[in-house]
């Protein structure tokens, strides 16, 4: 190998800087979130204790964190399952075309880049003036989906840009019918990319915000109830808070990058023989 | 053929259906009721331009406006540069797939964590005791603390790139990886430096991605309320805090009105970066 040229170790401070940007903050409320009873919201470190988590678990002191945690949970599954079906309906319909799918896929764009609150301002209207109650699981659920729906299509997208159609003209000369091929050679294929889109259906709705804001009633979500602390608590509890619920995050993001290693590990091992001779 | 449109249809029934839902038919109430009237505690049914003649007429609204703009411009320059330099490391400087993949991802995992803890955790870094004001003063850089820290333009703008600089590096490194290597052997052959590669032969060839890097990064920015309203500590303002203060006071006619001519901001700034780049042969 060529020796590295100088840029490189220039380049190499200025990535470690980047990720000490990126991670330094989250972990720096990680260590303040164990501050003793007596601390506040900044070092010096008034001794260690679990006080701050212990005190989440005390109703008066931060509201109905645990009820909106399970919101938030239950939300996300909803909005993971759905947008990883929906996603690969929409990505299989774009790979021909077909009358509207342009306009269609404009809407996809506008949906990613419309500002927030707006989604949340006009799902809450169309609620409150046809007299229902807004609620998470109704336009709460609806409202995230314009978010998380745009991501899953551009995954699918990028997927199925890359995809490979010979293996299809090979199973329809096999004679499998349009939904065997679907079964059992798309879908296998591009498996590993859905728990990519399921992973981002999740994440983005359990953080979700902004379309949340006015969509989901008198129910907060943990992000709400989170914004909501931020205005009246000001002790490390909001640190403990955060800490749990982005030790939460990781575990999560970490459990589908799991379960995409042994997809691949698994393919791998039962992968094609072609090539290798006669066994 | 007619078929095959109709397969298409049924396919992408589901994903119209949402869209039209709550898409469209939302963006649709807003423009509906930008026309209406309100009093104190409820708003009417009516055709009246007050909401925009209030809102044009005002300078409060340009005002604000411009400082929207600023935030895009500002943070769009700051994450542009510090995602091309990230992208261009991970893609040209690492040599194995594996640990691109690594890096890669280390970058991206922040992004699937909540935005408003992220914003949070800043409060010990910025605040008046905070970290940065106490190794500054030990430094004897600073006598006393600095008060712009937090709760100004410079913590939102931190904020805004902590935030956004993500969505800069995937779609540039996404580019970037696709850039056919020998066009580079070739360029240093030919006698190129490694700045003149990189002014020639990758900035051109990375367009699309950092096209596609703006419209995420300006589109936040532009939508934003809640980075502003909590970094700022209330004291700055954008139009999604004007929309959003409105909320508060239940003017969701004169909210609506601002939300019409936010959108047709972002739409006319998106679709003219989309004349650039085609999206799809792009991902």
């Amino acid at each position: 190998m060529e020796p590295r040229p100088r840029s490189f170790y220039v380049l190499t401070a200025f990535f470690i800087l980047f990720i000490i940007f990126l991670y330094g903050p989250t972990l720096t409320i990680g260590i303040l979130s164990f501050q003793g009873p007596g601390g506040g919201l900044t070092f010096p470190m008034r001794g260690v204790s679990m006080h701050w988590f212990r005190d989440l678990f005390e109703q008066q002191a931060v509201g109905d964190i645990w009820g909106s945690f399970r919101r938030s949970f239950v939300l996300g599954l909803m909005v993971m399952v759905t947008t990883v079906i929906v996603s690969v309906m929409g990505g299989l319909a774009f790979r021909k075309r077909f009358k509207g799918s342009s306009i269609l896929f404009y809407l996809i764009i506008t949906s990613l880049v419309i500002p927030s609150i707006l989604v949340s301002l006009g799902v809450g209207l169309i609620w409150s003036q046809s007299g229902l109650p807004v609620h998470w699981a109704s336009s709460g659920f609806g409202a995230q989906l314009t978010w998380t729906l745009p991501f899953g299509l551009l995954i699918m997208f990028a997927v199925f840009n890359r995809f490979d159609r010979s293996y299809e003209e090979a199973a329809r000369d096999l004679g499998a019918s349009p939904w065997q091929v679907v079964r059992h050679v798309v879908l296998p294929i591009i498996a590993p990319s859905l728990i990519g889109v399921a992973l981002f259906g999740f994440t983005l709705s359990y953080d979700e915000f902004a379309r949340t804001l006015l969509t989901s009633g008198s129910y907060n979500t943990l992000p709400l109830e989170i914004f909501g602390m931020t205005t009246n608590v000001t002790t490390p509890v909001l640190f403990a808070l955060g800490t749990l619920t982005t030790v939460f995050s990781l575990l999560i993001i970490l459990l589908f990058l799991l379960v995409v290693w042994l997809l691949n590990r698994r393919r791998a091992r039962q992968g094609s023989d072609a090539g290798k001779g006669m066994i | 053929m007619r078929n095959n449109s109709v397969i298409g249809w049924l396919l992408a029934a589901p994903l119209s259906l949402v869209l039209l839902v709550f898409l469209v038919a939302p963006i649709a109430m807003i423009v509906v009721v930008s026309f209406w009237g309100a009093t104190e505690w409820s708003i009417y049914p009516a055709f009246q331009f007050d909401n925009y003649e209030f809102l044009l007429t005002s300078d409060v609204t340009y005002r604000v406006f411009f400082n929207t703009l600023k935030y895009a411009a500002i943070t769009w320059v700051i994450t542009l540069l510090i995602g091309f330099t990230v992208a261009y490391y991970l893609a040209f400087h690492i040599r194995s797939l594996t640990w691109q993949i690594a890096l890669f991802l280390l970058c991206t995992i922040p992004f699937l964590t909540s935005n408003i803890i992220r914003m949070i955790s800043w409060i010990p870094f910025l605040g008046r005791n905070g970290i940065a004001n106490s190794t500054l003063m030990s430094m004897g850089v600073i006598d006393e603390p600095l008060e712009w820290l937090l709760f100004s333009d410079f913590s939102v703008i931190l904020a805004f790139v902590h935030l956004y600089t993500l969505f800069m590096v995937v779609p540039i490194f996404n580019t970037m990886m696709r850039i056919d290597k020998s066009l580079i052997e070739a360029a240093a052959d030919a006698g190129a430096t490694g700045w003149q590669t990189l002014w020639h032969v990758i900035i051109p060839l990375t367009k699309p991605g950092i096209m596609i890097g703006t419209i995420f990064v300006v589109a936040q920015v532009m939508g934003d309320f809640i980075t502003v309203r909590f970094m700022s500590g209330s004291q700055s303002a954008n139009v999604g805090r004007m929309i959003q203060n409105d909320i508060g006071l239940l003017q969701y006619p004169s909210a609506s009105a601002t939300a019409v001519i936010l959108l047709i901001t972002v739409l006319l700034l998106i679709g003219t970066l989309l004349r650039f780049v085609d999206i799809r042969r792009e991902l």
